[in-house]
């Protein structure tokens, strides 16, 4: 886990200590009410005994106090660190004392109550010197990193890696002994190893904590070993060439996780244009509606969630597998409907049927608008579909992973269906030659009719996929559109391997481009090369042969 | 060319009535007083030189759609380039009437606290560059984007959609605020252009005839062109392009021409258009906008000219209408347009009026209008 990241929470937990330190008035009042009188030294009475005795035996105080594990001993720690801890002369209760302008105002130490102000001469500061100073840090330490929640352990071991305080080697030598759980225990491992390398520790030692730091090979060691590297001596050549490793490897990762992302990407657009391709390969027809029916497939999950969530709540992690023949059938019908409704009365008019399908695209989004209204309305992921896991310092989503599954097995079986079933080699030949397949018997006719359904349930695959990271609304069609025309053009129409290579050729490029020029530069670079590269292939990468390009 | 066969009835007619409308308009708006019943108010003015304008340009892509085949998706684009040319000179009117009183900035430029403006600007105080440059900068782009299209034989839907790209990354690149054209919100805040007020109603009607004459000009000159010995090639290469080539015309060369002609004419509208509106923002290079443009041609009449000007009016005018009416049908009413047009108007409303007119009168001789198979 990268530091960075579980420090990205720190925040919300302040705010729950403050809540906390909202209600302690009231605890502390049950705490009074149930405690038992004659217990064990509590932490109260431990309190009293602080102003007394040697600077030794209130180090060692420190430390039972400590031990006790209880959370308000922090606050009153750091105030008597901080030299804020006054004895009041009149019955020897111990405050925390504030000075604010010209008024000095006493709280509790243990609840950070306000006990009202005082004189200046009221109270008797606490003394500290350094030695106690120091053994209230560990103990601070130390009660961090014996927090019986490994969340909390955690956090605190990463905070002490950031500070990297020498003073705090011996809590984290102490709590990598009793540490169980792995996690903690290597950033435990870690920290201790950065507050080795500030401390005068000996060179063998330092070079063991180089080590140490290197096999993070993160950014936050980075950080440490930077500094360090730039130093003179045996150990910052160490940290020089671990420096190295970790940015040649990073270097690595980072063009990995980029790959990744374009293959994601890829995978989106895949599964938005291939149903562009099939229909456009054979029919020659751009839809223009494709996107609309796209949106009609994400609708159609929407729904299916929605029957689910009413009906059977519990059968909520099967709702894709469901809405997905669903959607398939639904946007299908849609297609076959467009098909032949209109794009059949108008077949050899290609810039016609652009625009009657348009007209489509708008009249299915106005529909849609008017049923579900203009907002995105809420699709759920499964449990199996949320979350992420770490590969190496790869950070892969679930949902991401699941939808280039997902991608490949629509493009297998698309495959599958079109080389090895009566219905595909009958598509295969009304694409190569209309009029010959004609000849031959085959319903062309017919065979349009399927595969513009075919298509569009593909499409409505597509939405069913979609609806899982992006928003369902009306305009979820309009967003894809362009995008997988792109697709359909670079990769070459009428070729299932075209929009294959199109989509994952784009989506990596893409994502190459995003981190150099930004994200809306690199969408528009890719634009301006497919425009630049339709005049060197005017047919796509994988350009149909055969007399079917004239037509 | 003699102007009786560049004025034939239908153009004829058409400018007659615009003429008409040119008259009665400004008369309507300045001399009627507001409680009369033929009083135009300025509201209504302002909206039909807005229509005046779409029809320009709808003129331009039936230029190159309607006689060349070439189906653009991005005219768009280059409407939008004029108006950003002419929305630039507005902006340096402005001067430092501006809210952060800037003289030489436009206001959006200090609120991204640049501290000089960048060398594109240059040159956009002067009411002429920025006229100049309204019809250049459209037309070389056409032209760029036409040579090398047009070179590699990109044709058909192919071509459609790099229009469409072409289009699409514009409204990319105008949207980002690193552009130096607004961003997304585009020029506006006008004051006034050459020293008119454009909030008063003279510079409106100023402007209104300014479109008037803008049209009527664009569709003698597309007529011109297409009634010319080139128009034939034109219509010739719509018709068969290879057929043509193979005659021993550069396609090309034809082709490149009628494109760029057809990207000044709309760069023209989009100049007339800013003014008028008071913005112009990176939206008017959406891909659906371009698309709708082609809805205005067909729905008027492909190769008829006057038709595209009259459908872009149509279509206009029921939008305002049923957008103000119940917005929720209006985009069932253009989705329907769409369909119902290319199946059943092929020859759009000019070509169904002239149809059952020689049906009425069957002993008349129909000039036959040859219309595309593509």
């Amino acid at each position: 886990m990268p530091l960075g990241f579980r420090a990205a929470s720190f925040p919300k937990d302040r705010i729950m200590t403050r809540l906390t330190s909202l209600f302690a008035p009231i605890l502390m009042l049950l705490a009074l009410v149930t405690a038992l009188p004659g217990a064990a030294a509590t932490l109260e009475e431990l309190m009293q005994r602080l102003p007394q005795g040697s600077y030794d035996d209130r180090a060692a105080l420190v430390m039972e106090i400590a031990a006790t594990g209880d959370e308000r001993a922090v606050p009153l720690l750091e105030a008597l660190g901080e030299g804020d801890l006054q004895e009041l002369k009149s019955d020897g209760t111990l405050v925390r004392v504030v000075k604010e302008g010209k008024t000095y105002t006493a709280y509790d130490p243990l609840t950070g109550e306000s006990l009202g102000e005082i004189g200046r001469r009221d109270g008797k500061k606490v003394k500290v010197n350094n030695g106690l100073r120091r053994a209230i840090r560990s103990a601070l330490g130390i009660m961090t990193l014996r927090h019986p929640d490994p969340a909390k352990r955690l956090e605190a071991a990463e905070a002490a890696f950031k500070s990297g305080d020498p003073d705090q080697l011996e809590a984290l030598d102490a709590a990598l002994l009793a540490e169980s759980d792995r996690e903690v225990a290597t950033v435990l491992g870690a920290a201790r190893a950065v507050a080795m390398l500030n401390s005068d520790a000996t060179e063998a030692d330092q070079f063991e904590a180089v080590t140490t730091i290197a096999a993070m090979g993160n950014q936050d060691a980075l950080g440490v070993l930077l500094p360090l590297a730039a130093g003179e001596g045996p150990v910052a050549e160490a940290a020089a060439d671990a420096v190295a490793d970790i940015e040649r490897s990073q270097k690595v990762w980072g063009l990995a996780q980029n790959v990744w992302y374009g293959l994601s990407l890829g995978s989106v657009l895949m599964l938005a244009a291939i149903g562009l391709a099939i229909t456009f390969g054979v029919m020659g027809v751009i839809n223009m509606a494709h996107g609309e029916l796209i949106m009609v497939g994400a609708y159609t999950t929407f729904v299916v969630q929605e029957f689910i969530r009413n009906t059977m709540p519990e059968m909520f992690g099967w709702s894709l597998l469901i809405a997905a023949p669903l959607a398939f059938l639904t946007a299908g019908a849609v297609g076959v409907a467009i098909e032949r409704g209109i794009v059949r009365h108008l077949y050899g008019r290609p810039l016609e049927t652009l625009l009657a399908t348009w007209g489509v695209s708008l009249i299915l989004q106005q529909t849609v608008r008017s049923i579900f209204g203009p907002n995105n309305r809420e699709v759920g992921n499964p449990d199996w579909m949320s979350g992420a896991f770490e590969l190496g310092q790869l950070t892969i989503t679930y949902n991401r992973l699941w939808i280039l599954v997902f991608s490949l097995i629509v493009f297998a079986g698309l495959l599958a269906l079109l080389k090895r079933t009566p219905m595909g080699l009958q598509m295969r030949a009304v694409t190569q030659n209309r009029a010959m397949a004609a000849d031959m018997g085959i319903r062309t006719g017919w065979v349009d009719a399927m595969t513009f359904g075919l298509g569009a349930g593909i499409a409505g695959l597509a939405g069913v996929a979609l609806s899982q990271i992006d928003n369902v609304s009306p305009n979820l069609g309009q967003s894809y559109i362009v995008d997988s025309f792109m697709v359909v053009v670079f990769g070459g129409a009428g070729n299932l391997w075209g929009a294959f290579a199109g989509a994952f050729t784009l989506g990596v490029a893409n994502k190459f481009l995003e981190p150099v020029a930004g994200a809306v530069l690199a969408k528009i670079l890719v634009l301006v090369f497919i425009i630049l590269f339709i005049q060197k292939r005017p047919r796509g990468l994988f350009a149909l042969k055969g007399r079917a390009v004239e037509a | 060319m003699s102007l009786t066969k560049l004025i034939d009835r239908r153009m004829g007619i058409f400018l007659g009535l615009l003429f008409l409308v040119t008259v009665c308009v400004p008369l309507g708006n300045l001399v009627m007083s507001p409680d009369s019943a033929l009083h135009v108010p300025s509201f209504a003015v302002a909206l039909m030189g807005k229509y005046l304008c779409y029809a320009l340009l709808a003129v331009a892509l039936d230029l190159v759609w309607g006689y060349c085949g070439i189906l653009s998706l991005g005219h768009g684009a280059f409407f939008a380039l004029g108006g950003y040319a002419m929305g630039m000179h507005l902006m340096r009117e402005i001067g430092d009437r501006g809210v952060y009183a800037n003289p030489d900035l436009p206001d959006f430029m200090v609120f991204l606290n640049w501290d000089r403006l960048p060398w594109f600007w240059h040159g956009f105080d002067m009411f002429w560059f920025a006229a100049i440059m309204a019809l250049v900068v459209p037309g070389l782009l056409a032209f760029v984007f036409g040579w090398f299209a047009f070179r590699s034989r990109v044709t058909g839907v192919y071509l459609s959609i790099i229009t469409q790209a072409m289009t699409y990354a514009l409204m990319l690149a105008f949207f980002r605020n690193e552009m130096g054209f607004g961003g997304n919100n585009g020029l506006t805040d006008f004051k006034d252009v050459l020293g008119f007020d454009l909030q008063s109603d003279a510079t409106r009607v100023g402007l209104f005839v300014c479109s008037a004459l803008a049209l009527a000009g664009g569709l003698l000159l597309s007529k011109w062109i297409t009634a010319s010995k080139l128009g034939k090639v034109l219509v010739s290469i719509r018709d068969a392009e290879s057929r043509t080539r193979f005659l021993g015309y550069r396609v090309e060369g034809y082709k490149l021409f009628v494109f760029v002609v057809s990207a000044m004419l709309a760069g023209l509208a989009g100049a007339l258009y800013t003014p008028q509106v008071g913005i112009i923002n990176p939206g008017e290079f959406s891909p659906a906008n371009s698309i709708e443009i082609v809805i205005w041609v067909a729905l008027g009449g492909r190769g008829t000219l006057v038709g595209a000007a009259l459908g872009a009016i149509i279509v206009a005018l029921s939008k305002t209408l049923l957008t103000g009416w119940i917005p929720e049908i209006w985009l069932f009413a253009l989705g329907a347009m769409f369909i119902l047009v290319t199946l059943y108007l092929p020859k759009g409303v000019l070509g169904f009026i002239e149809a059952s007119r020689d049906r009425l009168r069957p002993k008349a001789k129909a000039a036959p209008v040859k219309e595309a198979e593509a």
